[in-house]
């Protein structure tokens, strides 16, 4: 991975895809790293597919243009998991995909074989935990095991300045079961 | 990264540093009309004043053009006011633009750089602020939202120097900056309070003797009467004047704000231009992705250098003449077009101060990401590319390269 690491988020409008690359670049912060996080400008639509972004590094980073080719790829939406989610990968990058399907199965969809996958059901965990398919929060456990961008203790912290009562205590927990649960397929 | 004492690091966007920057300085009257990509700004102050954070008088207005002459209301009446706009929101404010510029109001302006329509287009380039460029206002270009933070800060010192007494606009580009979160470190509300200090007025001749510039019921004075062509002219040059000096102040408030804050700005900023054979200059956050590829193209052996053009107006022609000097060829990034002319609007000014120099370089205008359209580490490469070949052939095959567009 080069200096700068570069992470696309995939959702669908209102699942919170920026949220999740802004709470992502808040705990870089938090661990004094340089960030940048924004979402595919323009008019957001519900349901449509979205897509964010977070840059991480050590050093200042100077670079103001779109990602082309993230080293990470992020799937918060499993009906999103399409040959257009690989799109720039380069054969170093990881996949952390929300999904029931196997690892060998969700690289075949996306059309990219040679692809480090990380597989999470995050739908059915945000379901039993949350009570909503609400799975943005979840990915960014999945996503901090796949790549240690940043320390489990530090996510946690920044979601947990995020929310409030009970929604804060599920939200954490959801990450936590997340991070132990997904794995490489 | 390193947090130097006392100061405080956070992750802003550029409108939520514009916004955060003026909360802490305070100002008498926000007037604003929220436009996209501008909005943040708007939405993130009214929510301080909500909170009580501020004592500003915030005033929802119906109109950009009501914005800003509320603004020339509060600035005449002594007060401090901001306001931010972009695009259509300042071609409307365009008539008072230049009242606020020529009655010597220092109001600051944050506008995140969006494309005029039509078509419609919310997204950055610099069509809106270059429209402006002729209307005797102070122009900061910030890189990023550190420098926007800061801009927003300074502005009002570079503004109310008692030689200057100018409106200032920060100029920050829509998306690219205004909605992306970066690391800004900011300083406490007591040190920004300090630095700011008291609204500075010019001394004149009023009414009733000596009075500052500014309306007031116990020494009445008028402001902005008729001016036939009597004075008129002369007051023109006054506002010549004012810009000449503020090349002199920036300097001296851009040094004690690196006193304050361990950053230094300046007029403009070189980028390994020592020993360049060919370099770019640009406005904005462009400039940031320039530098980037620098960086890569001086790995590769290739003699490339940037220069970041921070203040535009006015001018700083001295600074960057001394500069330019020896580079064999520069091309010059405009994200935007004047329309008829020979060229985008920073291309024009840069070839006309280079004129008179003894060793005249080849420069070659290079337009991009009008509209919003991206402009990549691999585009500027192309542009660094094309204009080493104008530099190895001795003349630009083309003067203006529309760079990233479709045939």
């Amino acid at each position: 991975m080069g200096e700068i690491v570069e992470v696309r988020f995939h959702g669908r409008g209102g699942q919170g895809v920026w949220t999740a690359s802004l709470l992502l670049a808040q705990a870089g912060l938090r661990e004094k790293k340089y960030v940048q996080s924004f979402p595919a400008f323009g008019p957001e639509r519900s349901g449509a597919p979205v897509t964010a972004y977070t840059r991480m590094s050590e050093r200042p980073i100077r670079i103001h243009s779109g990602i082309y080719n993230p080293d990470v790829v992020v799937v918060v939406d499993p009906t999103l998991l399409t040959p257009e989610v690989a799109e720039g990968a380069k054969p170093e990058s990881k996949l952390v995909a929300n999904t029931t399907l196997r690892g060998r199965e969700v690289r075949g969809r996306v059309k990219a074989e040679g692809l480090e996958t990380w597989i999470l059901d995050a739908s059915s965990m945000a379901m039993k935990i949350l009570g909503r398919p609400i799975t943005n929060t979840a990915m960014l456990g999945a996503l901090i095991r796949a790549v240690e961008l940043v320390k489990l203790e530090t996510l946690l912290e920044v979601a947990g300045e995020r929310f409030t009562g009970r929604l804060k205590e599920q939200n954490l927990q959801l990450i936590r079961a997340a991070y132990e649960e997904v794995v490489r397929e | 990264m390193k947090v130097p004492e006392k100061q405080i690091l956070m992750g802003l966007n550029g409108d939520e540093a514009a916004a955060y920057a003026v909360k802490q300085v305070n100002p008498d009257v926000v007037a604003a009309y929220p436009i996209t990509p501008q909005t943040i700004i708007v939405e993130r102050f009214s929510e301080y004043v909500a909170d009580g954070l501020v004592d500003t008088e915030f005033i929802s207005v119906e109109s950009e053009h009501s914005a800003l002459s509320c603004c020339v209301g509060a600035a005449a009446a002594g007060g401090r006011a901001f306001t931010a706009t972009a695009a259509n929101g300042l071609a409307l404010m365009w008539e008072i633009t230049y009242i606020a510029s020529a009655l010597r109001l220092p109001i600051v302006m944050a506008v995140a750089n969006r494309a005029l329509s039509a078509p419609i287009n919310i997204h950055n380039d610099h069509s809106d602020a270059m429209g402006a460029r002729d209307s005797g206002w102070i122009q900061i270009w910030c890189e990023n939202s550190q420098e926007v933070y800061d801009a927003c800060i300074e502005a009002w010192r570079m503004g109310e120097h008692p030689d200057v007494q100018l409106p200032v606009m920060v100029n920050l580009d829509g998306f690219t900056l205004s909605h992306t979160l970066e690391n800004v470190l900011t300083l406490p509300d007591e040190v920004v309070q300090e630095f700011v200090g008291e609204r500075n007025f010019m001394r004149v001749r009023g009414h009733m003797g000596e009075a500052e510039f500014r309306l007031d019921p116990e020494r009445p004075l008028t402001i902005g009467p008729l001016d036939l062509p009597d004075f008129y002219y002369e007051h023109k040059l006054h506002q010549v004047e004012a810009l000449k000096a503020a090349l002199k102040a920036i300097p001296t408030v851009d040094e004690e704000y690196w006193e304050v804050s361990g950053r230094k700005y300046e007029l403009i900023h070189p980028y390994r231009l020592e020993d360049a054979e060919i370099a770019l200059i640009g406005l904005g956050s462009t400039m940031g992705t320039v530098m980037h590829v620098v960086d890569e193209l001086r790995e590769e052996g290739v003699k490339a250098g940037a220069l970041k053009l921070r203040i535009f107006r006015p001018f700083p022609e001295e600074a960057l003449k001394e500069a330019l000097r020896g580079i064999p060829a520069i091309g010059v990034l405009d994200r935007a077009i004047s329309f008829g002319a020979p060229g985008g609007p920073l291309y024009m000014e840069v070839k006309t101060i280079l004129y008179e120099e003894d060793d005249r370089p080849i420069v070659v205008n290079y337009i991009h990401g009008l509209g919003g359209r991206d402009t990549p580490p691999d585009l500027i490469r192309s542009i660094y590319k094309n204009l080493d070949q104008a530099r190895v052939r001795g003349r630009a095959e083309e003067r203006v390269v529309y760079a990233g567009v479709r045939g």
